[in-house]
């Protein structure tokens, strides 16, 4: 192939192709965080948070270790894989509206829920 | 007119075309699929007590399908890395591999809904309901696996059998499924058949998206995400064989694309890493 030891990479540092030489363990490390992540999920899943943490009763916190750990995947995959950690200015400024909207989303969801907010017509 | 900025970043953002278009794009995707993340909310949080299913679905074929889509997100990174040392051969095996993974996502993917619509639920006249999968060859009606769910019963002697069948009165003890490798999940595989005449049916249906609130949003949710799979799948495809030239011609344009549709790739990534806890675990 005559592009064999053909770089490709423009003047743009973080994406040079040494840096990205660079990166290579650390895509590899990030696969693996995922992997054993993903069974962290499926291990939390099959125990009862309720009667190990306090409050059990009211919060289910099985919900929320489960949605920690993806969050916490999803941070990975966003932020290095689609290297959002050191993205552009201008990709920020656009996902900063769809981070204010899903953040509004979510919680015009949960805010709905609130029995309080219901009015009930006799 | 040559379109500025097509392959070449614009000085001033750092960025090209397309990398601007991907990422709107990707927001209005947030967007659409958080929008049916608030319909489960609202579905779930609304279901009556006892009415919604948990561990209905194979926690194993989610877990493996989970582990096959991260790693065909670290095959597409280390693709677009590979071609960004000018490694083309490299960047083509990696990519050989996303596609193998997508192409295996679907098929497992494919086997879990087809499972869905061999699982009846039959509500009896005499107030149990049996649920299990259906013996097609003993069974000798007509029973579709398709709306609408009418049996077709000429001679009114039709029998219907379902294997390892799950008979309750309270239709509330079909919501917990066995959690995997647990003793119940090896007592629901010893369970008997059951057969019944069809007179004796009072309604039923499969686990089609018709079934309740949980298989609707189950099957939007993970239909949507799987036309994701298959759209990028075939974008990744048609850049790694047909387009494969354009790399000879303008190995920069190129790379962009392969970064481009590995952005893609990784979203659809990032809904699964949130759907599978949320339809297989919780």
């Amino acid at each position: 192939m005559s592009h064999a030891d053909h770089s490709v990479a423009h003047d743009d540092h973080e994406h040079s192709a040494e840096e990205v030489r660079k990166h290579i363990n650390r895509y590899l490390l990030i696969g693996l965080a995922l992997i054993i992540g993903t069974g962290l999920t499926v291990w939390a899943a099959f125990i009862d948070f309720g009667k190990v943490l306090p409050g059990g009763e009211s919060v289910n916190w099985n919900v929320v270790v489960a949605l920690i750990i993806a969050c916490a995947k999803g941070f990975l995959v966003a932020g290095f894989f689609m290297h959002l950690i050191s993205e552009k200015k201008m990709i920020y400024s656009v996902l900063a509206f769809t981070v204010f909207f899903f953040a509004a989303l979510m919680y015009l969801t949960i805010w709905s829920m609130e029995r309080s907010n219901i009015i009930h017509i006799q | 007119m040559e379109i500025p900025y097509a392959v070449k970043p614009r000085p001033d953002t750092g960025l090209y075309n397309a990398k601007v278009g991907i990422w709107l794009f990707l927001a209005s995707e947030v967007m659409l699929f958080g929008a049916l993340f608030s319909s489960y909310i609202l579905l779930r949080v609304g279901a009556p007590e006892g009415t919604w299913p948990v561990h209905w679905l194979n926690v194993m074929l989610g877990m493996c399908n989970t582990i096959v889509l991260i790693a065909s997100s670290v095959t597409v990174v280390l693709a677009w890395a590979s071609l960004k040392m000018g490694q083309f051969g490299r960047y083509r095996a990696f990519q050989a591999v996303t596609i193998l993974c997508a192409l295996i996502f679907m098929t497992i993917k494919s086997f879990e809904y087809a499972d869905k619509f061999k699982h009846y639920e039959f509500a009896l006249k005499d107030g149990t309901f049996v649920d299990g999968h259906i013996n097609r060859e003993k069974t000798t009606v007509q029973v579709p696996a398709w709306i609408p769910f009418k049996l077709s019963d000429p001679t009114g002697k039709g029998v219907i059998v379902i294997e390892h069948a799950h008979v309750v009165k309270d239709r509330a003890d079909l919501m917990h499924g066995p959690a995997p490798l647990s003793k119940e999940a090896k007592e629901a595989e010893e369970r008997p058949e059951k057969e019944f005449a069809a007179s004796e049916v009072k309604s039923f249906s499969n686990y089609g998206p018709w079934h309740n609130t949980y298989t609707a949003i189950y099957f939007t949710l993970t239909g949507l995400h799987a036309l994701h799979v298959v759209g990028g799948a075939l974008v990744i495809f048609m850049i790694w064989g047909p387009l494969a030239k354009v790399w000879r011609e303008d190995p920069v344009r190129y790379t962009n694309r392969v970064e481009v549709s590995g952005l893609f790739w990784h979203l659809v990534d990032l809904v699964w890493i949130f759907l599978f806890p949320v339809l297989y675990l919780l």
